[in-house]
């Protein structure tokens, strides 16, 4: 399944990429993409446990870049 | 500016004043009566949190989440360090030159993604339904297939649908690039994201919001970014190693030489502080997808969807480019060209043939019957007989007709004149006397030979055109375009296999492009480095399958694209250039103790900034 989700206070690029790079690593994460000029995160995840992955990739963006909301 | 800019702004004014004032103090001699220098360091540490304690703060928290090498540590590492060789004003002066900088930068990332969504303002925010007589505003999200929408003068048509009330004309500019606005009267099929002209529009509903075209479109545009140029990998794979390699080479500053040569610190620590500020890589992690994005707005602006970085890439080394015949280089509409009797008049020959293919449903027939004109009385045709692959027999006013190709009339015996002609020929006989001929082929589209002239020009090196006609045929199309290189004659399943053929031949970086009217060739979009599809407006297959899709058909803006594609990878190329080589310039400098902070802060925001002002020339076009 794939979602789509608005970012908020997204400042800079790398860190952007860093996202992306530790959601991809969360187990169950097909895929991942944090867009830093669109303000958006697309997340290509397995169906079954999709919210599970959802919580686990707040907590992992809140890591890399705390100022960063996600609008679930 | 947003909230966050403003509040950044009030920041920096206060620090910039206080620090000038302390500026004025230093230079004026009123510090040399001060014999400790903590007394300073107090002092110089007031503006110096006013502006950077959300650095020191961030940079706190995050080397508790495990994030070491983010910017805010390194500034943090840099301006403490210039404190602890007891440079107070120069740690002052970074912090805030890096504060500018950022809010800067900050601000012109803004301002480029505004003007690129504002490039791709198509999404219609609502849809007018009439309830009881009256017009209500609703989500178009809500609207149901069927629904009958109202679309004032000057409205974007929220929905894909049908017009059932109502004429006029349609600006179609945000999604073709096309200037000349569409007519849209009774019966037309009009499509979303297109503005509404002077006239009131009722129209049938035939697709729900997330099937429109401009949902569709909205979508693709969005995704592009996720599909990475090599250039896009190249530097996040960069600016992985960068930061890490640049922070050590800056601790192996810092204490080597005095270690080996002996000696103070001091010198060697404000050296290495100069390495931290530059070890960000930003202006090429923010500046080169922007470039990218910027390319992509301005192709869709000419109308054309590229839906990917990769693709603009590929499209920038495009040397061969492959079309489909039919549909593609022409119209796809089969026409009577020529009638030639023998022995009778055009109209006594044309009125036999279309009463004899009156029942047929091949695309040929319906050909004849439209030039034909006038309405078929089916009374005087009688039970058509098909003979495979030659044509039919059939009783037309009870005389025997055949219409068919050469075979047919060889197998009758019928004493025929061969016909020279270009196209598909259709030979008719009554009662096994010949009768004569008619020609049908498709017209080449118009400015097909000057869009293959122009894509020459921008650099395509070959044009192949593949279809299914007879070689004659193929070849006198191909002549007058200006075709290199032609196969005729093949099944669709040829055409696949050709063109893996000349995949194989290009060389090194070389792409090749197919483009097709995605009718039938899904599989040769896919294969070929990219394929570019006719829009045909809506046709999802060909949406689906290509990497470029042209929303008008016009093939002529192939070479724009290429120019597009050309220009984006310029720009981004001199910034990698550009930034690289003054980082690089910086580092050496610094380690030489020849560069100063405010050059290393001008080499990270400074190159930053310059190198986003130069992406964003990439969203504007050049014809």
């Amino acid at each position: 399944m794939k979602k789509k989700f608005k970012l908020e206070d997204l400042d800079c690029a790398n860190c952007a990429a860093k996202m992306e790079e530790a959601i991809k690593k969360i187990d169950g994460v097909n895929d991942a993409n944090v867009s830093f000029l669109a303000q958006k995160m697309t997340i290509d995840a397995q169906d079954g446990k999709f919210d599970e992955i959802m919580k686990e990739v707040v907590k992992v963006c809140a890591k890399v870049e705390p100022d960063c909301k996600i609008l679930v | 500016m947003n909230k966050k800019q403003k509040k950044m702004l009030v920041r920096i004014v206060i620090a910039f004043v206080l620090f000038a004032i302390l500026f004025i103090c230093e230079h004026t001699g009123l510090w040399e009566g001060i014999e400790h220098t903590w007394i300073l360091f107090v002092i110089y540490l007031i503006p110096y949190l006013v502006i950077g304690y959300d650095i020191i703060f961030k940079a706190a928290r995050n080397i508790s989440h495990g994030q070491v090498f983010d910017e805010n540590f390194l500034m943090m590492i840099a301006t403490f360090g210039a404190f602890g060789v007891r440079e107070y004003s120069e740690a002052v002066a970074v912090m805030l030159f890096y504060q500018v900088g950022e809010l800067f930068q900050s601000y012109a990332v803004g301002k480029s993604r505004q003007s690129i969504s504002d490039m791709m303002d198509i999404c219609p925010e609502y849809a007018n339904i009439e309830v009881d007589g009256k017009l209500t505003r609703v989500d178009p999200d809500e609207v149901e297939i069927g629904s009958i929408i109202v679309i004032k003068p000057g409205e974007r048509i929220p929905l894909d649908g049908v017009v059932v009330e109502g004429e006029s004309l349609i600006d179609t500019a945000a999604l073709t690039g096309e200037s000349v606005p569409r007519k849209a009267s009774l019966g037309d099929e009009i499509i979303s994201g297109c503005v509404n002209g002077s006239g009131t529009l009722k129209v049938q509903v035939s697709k729900e919001f997330d099937d429109s075209t401009v949902a569709k479109i909205l979508e693709l545009v969005e995704n592009a970014s996720s599909k990475k140029a090599r250039v896009e990998n190249f530097v996040t794979k960069f600016a992985k190693y960068y930061t890490p390699i640049v922070t050590i080479s800056a601790v192996a500053l810092a204490l080597l030489p005095p270690l080996i040569l002996g000696g103070g610190f001091g010198e060697w620590i404000q050296r290495a502080c100069i390495f931290l500020v530059i070890s960000c890589p930003c202006a090429l992690v923010i500046s080169v997808p922007l470039g990218f994005f910027g390319g992509i707005g301005a192709s869709s602006k000419l109308g054309i969807l590229v839906k990917g970085s990769n693709y603009l890439e590929a499209v920038a080394e495009m040397t061969t480019i492959v079309f489909d015949k039919t549909g593609t280089l022409t119209k796809g509409e089969f026409k009577v060209q020529e009638i030639l009797p023998e022995g009778c008049d055009k109209e006594e020959l044309l009125e036999i043939a279309a009463l004899g293919e009156g029942y047929s449903n091949h695309p040929i027939a319906g050909s004849i019957r439209e030039a034909y004109g006038k309405t078929i009385n089916m009374n005087r045709v009688g039970q058509a007989e098909e003979i495979a692959g030659e044509g039919l027999r059939v009783p037309v006013d009870g005389k025997e007709v055949l219409l068919g190709n050469e075979k047919l009339m060889k197998s009758s015996g019928i004493a025929y004149k061969p016909c020279e002609s270009l196209g598909t020929i259709v030979y008719g006989a009554c009662e096994r006397k010949y009768m004569g001929a008619i020609v049908i082929s498709d017209s080449i589209k118009d400015g097909a030979k000057e869009a293959i002239q122009s894509m020459k020009q921008v650099g395509v090196k070959k044009c192949v055109m593949l279809t299914g006609d007879r070689q004659q045929a193929a070849a006198a199309v191909a002549g007058e375009l200006g075709i290199d290189e032609v196969h005729a004659q093949l099944l669709p399943g040829d055409k696949v296999s050709k063109v893996e053929a000349l995949l194989g031949a290009q060389e090194g970086k070389e792409k090749l492009a197919f483009v097709g009217d995605g009718i039938n060739d899904a599989p040769v979009l896919t294969r070929a480095d990219i394929g570019i599809a006719m829009g045909s407006m809506g046709s999802d297959a060909a949406i689906e399958a290509a990497d470029v899709v042209l929303m008008d058909d016009d093939i002529g803006k192939i070479a724009a694209v290429v120019k597009i594609a050309r220009k984006t990878l310029r720009i981004v190329k001199q910034n990698i250039v550009f930034a690289l080589a003054v980082k690089a310039l910086v580092l050496l400098l610094g380690a030489l103790g020849l560069a100063n902070m405010w050059e290393a802060v001008f080499a990270d925001v400074g190159v930053s900034v310059i190198a986003i002002m130069n992406a964003m020339r990439a969203l504007k076009i050049t014809k």
